[in-house]
């Protein structure tokens, strides 16, 4: 990957994302939350850059501050050229567009009340109100179909489908705007392990097919080192590394990241054995620097 | 809606295919609960018994003998009677009364069904939008609310019919425009937890505005508590209307309503039990069997917490 040579797409520099606590009693004040910490990073056409760290250290407010679900408190993110805090109502659209996201629950991510074929279809009708009825039908089934589904499936609801096939049902309609980014916020850790292999392999199969970037969030080191080419380690809100999949895994610089990657499980007893003892020194030597 | 691309037509018969020819149709949530509702015999027995009363009130007059307000100078006070067609009886003027139980039926479910359309249509919508842009606009139009629960509706009710007049219509909108505060609550409520669910944050996401976000993706999802309010307020508001029209703030005569119809038998309960015994075994019947519907679509829609 000669990533360094092209622009980047999306350019994030010293994003931070701030919360407002309510303030407890008349003197209390105001709390202030900083839940993401100037996080600056680069994104290139067709690649996938992986995000990790553990539960609540601002993964999906990053996430959600990219495509200003969430306000930024300072810093920028750049899509295209354009700073995304200042776009306007209809240059959001077309972001809205250009950007999609994979939800963690992949049941819970769907209208209920809508058939597999609406779901689908509504980022088209928002997106290109302009195409007929007709030609939308084809467009899902063919979607459908792309991501593993039958199209006769078009009329179920999300409830007759099993979790596999739910997050099948929410790729495809990211994917139905030809987007260029897909953000996959824990897109398969509410997957059983061998479901989640399916979709991450779907995952990667779609990226090479379509060309898209995918910014994949999880907590889980080994899923991402299958399927990011870089890797982006994010502690209490802050980059504490960044750097090719390879290097960042195999060769870690800093101590959180040593630990993420010693708390990944081995499938032999007498390797894990030897880790244990290893993690063990890992943490204490944590304990003392903290 | 004819495409842009032209590729319309030639897709169309494609398309079809798709949609008719091989795509069975799923099982949707309300289905569902239809089908647990068929399931709950009192339920059932209750809705057959509703619609009878309904049938049987609307087109009932046609057969009856006398009109409501048709005057019979040889019964006056009479009980029932076969032979000349008072079945009910006859009240203190002479007029039949199941003509005019069947005429009082008419109206309170009339004044119930327009009052309850109106109080759903404000409350639903009302309380989704307070409920989804939340924050200020929240609190304003909750504080609202809670002004408009401190007046009492009798007074509400009588300064629109100072203003307005004497009118059926105006009964249905003035006991519509009170109920809907209720609902405007419960509904807030249910849209705050809807809210949260991540598939109004896909839809925030893919671009849909926030008015296509509550009708398309909130509204639908209320249909439960709504469905269930609503059948729980059709008694409600039966009983408001006859407390109005005790008053003399609603339906007038010669026209009556099942409320009327009771105040006016109530008094003389003792010396002619079949001016009240009638209409208040519609209204009783018709409560009732309400109630269980209620029931029954709470069970149906929201099978959890039974």
């Amino acid at each position: 990957m000669s990533a360094s040579e092209r622009e980047p797409i999306l350019k994030v520099r010293d994003l931070s994302v701030e919360f407002t606590l309510g303030s407890n009693g008349l003197f209390g004040g105001k709390k202030i939350l900083r839940a993401v910490k100037g996080v600056s990073f680069d994104l290139y056409q067709g690649e996938t850059l992986g995000i990790v760290g553990e539960s609540g250290c601002g993964k999906s407010t990053l996430s959600r501050a990219i495509i200003r679900l969430l306000p930024a408190s300072a810093g920028e993110a750049v899509w295209l050229g354009r700073d995304i805090q200042k776009m306007n109502s209809n240059e959001l659209l077309d972001l809205r567009k250009d950007i999609q996201m994979i939800f963690q629950d992949p049941l819970a991510s769907l209208n209920p009340r809508m058939t597999a074929g609406d779901i689908i279809a509504e980022p088209l009708k928002i997106h290109m109100p302009n195409i007929g009825k007709a030609e939308r039908a084809v467009r899902v089934a063919e979607m459908m179909q792309k991501v593993g589904l039958l199209p006769t499936m078009i009329n179920k609801y999300p409830h007759e489908f099993s979790g596999g096939q739910c997050q099948r049902i929410g790729i495809a309609r990211a994917l139905i705007t030809n987007p260029k980014l897909i953000i996959c916020d824990e897109a398969v850790s509410a997957l059983d392990v061998s479901i989640r292999a399916q979709v991450v392999n779907l995952l990667m199969d779609l990226q090479k097919e379509l060309g898209i970037s995918l910014l994949f969030i999880s907590h889980d080191i080994a899923v991402v080192r299958h399927i990011a080419q870089r890797i982006m380690v994010l502690y209490f809100g802050e980059v504490v590394e960044i750097g090719e999949a390879e290097q960042v895994t195999m060769d870690p610089h800093h101590d959180y990241t040593k630990r993420l990657i010693a708390s990944v499980p081995v499938p032999d007893p007498k390797v894990e054995m030897e880790r244990r003892e290893e993690r063990r020194k890992l943490r204490r030597a944590a304990a003392k620097a903290a | 809606m004819p495409g842009l691309t032209g590729k319309d037509q030639v897709l169309t018969d494609y398309a079809n295919k798709l949609a008719v020819l091989d795509a069975p149709k799923g099982r949707s949530l309300t289905q569902d609960a239809l089908r647990r509702l068929s399931k709950n015999k009192a339920a059932v027995v209750s809705i057959g018994i509703v619609v009878l009363i309904i049938l049987v009130a609307f087109i009932g007059p046609y057969f009856v003998p006398w009109g409501y307000s048709e005057v019979d100078w040889t019964s006056i006070r009479k009980p029932p009677d076969f032979d000349k067609g008072h079945f009910l009886g006859t009240d203190q003027n002479g007029r039949d009364m199941l003509a005019r139980v069947l005429q009082g039926t008419q109206m309170s479910l009339i004044v119930a069904a327009v009052a309850t359309v109106v109080s759903v249509t404000i409350g639903v919508i009302y309380g989704a939008v307070s409920g989804y842009f939340g924050g200020r606009v929240d609190s304003l139009m909750m504080r609202f609310v809670d002004v408009m629960y401190a007046l009492p509706y009798i007074l509400f009710v009588i300064i629109l019919v100072v203003m307005f007049g004497r009118n059926p219509v105006l009964l249905f909108v003035g006991i519509g425009a009170i109920e809907w505060l209720t609902m405007a609550r419960i509904v807030r409520g249910q849209t705050l937890s809807i809210k949260e669910k991540e598939f109004i944050e896909a839809a925030r996401a893919s671009g849909a505005k926030p008015f296509a976000i509550i009708m398309r993706h909130i509204v639908p999802n209320l249909s439960g508590p709504v469905v269930i309010y609503a059948t729980l307020t059709i008694p409600e508001i039966i009983i408001a209307e006859s407390f109005l029209s005790y008053l003399g703030l609603g339906v007038q005569e010669p026209q009556t309503s099942l409320g009327t119809l009771i105040s006016a038998g109530a008094p003389v309960a003792e010396v002619l039990p079949w001016m009240l015994l009638g209409p208040a075994a519609v209204l009783v019947t018709l409560l009732l069997c309400l109630t269980y519907i209620g029931d029954g679509l709470r069970d149906a829609l929201d099978p959890k917490d039974r």
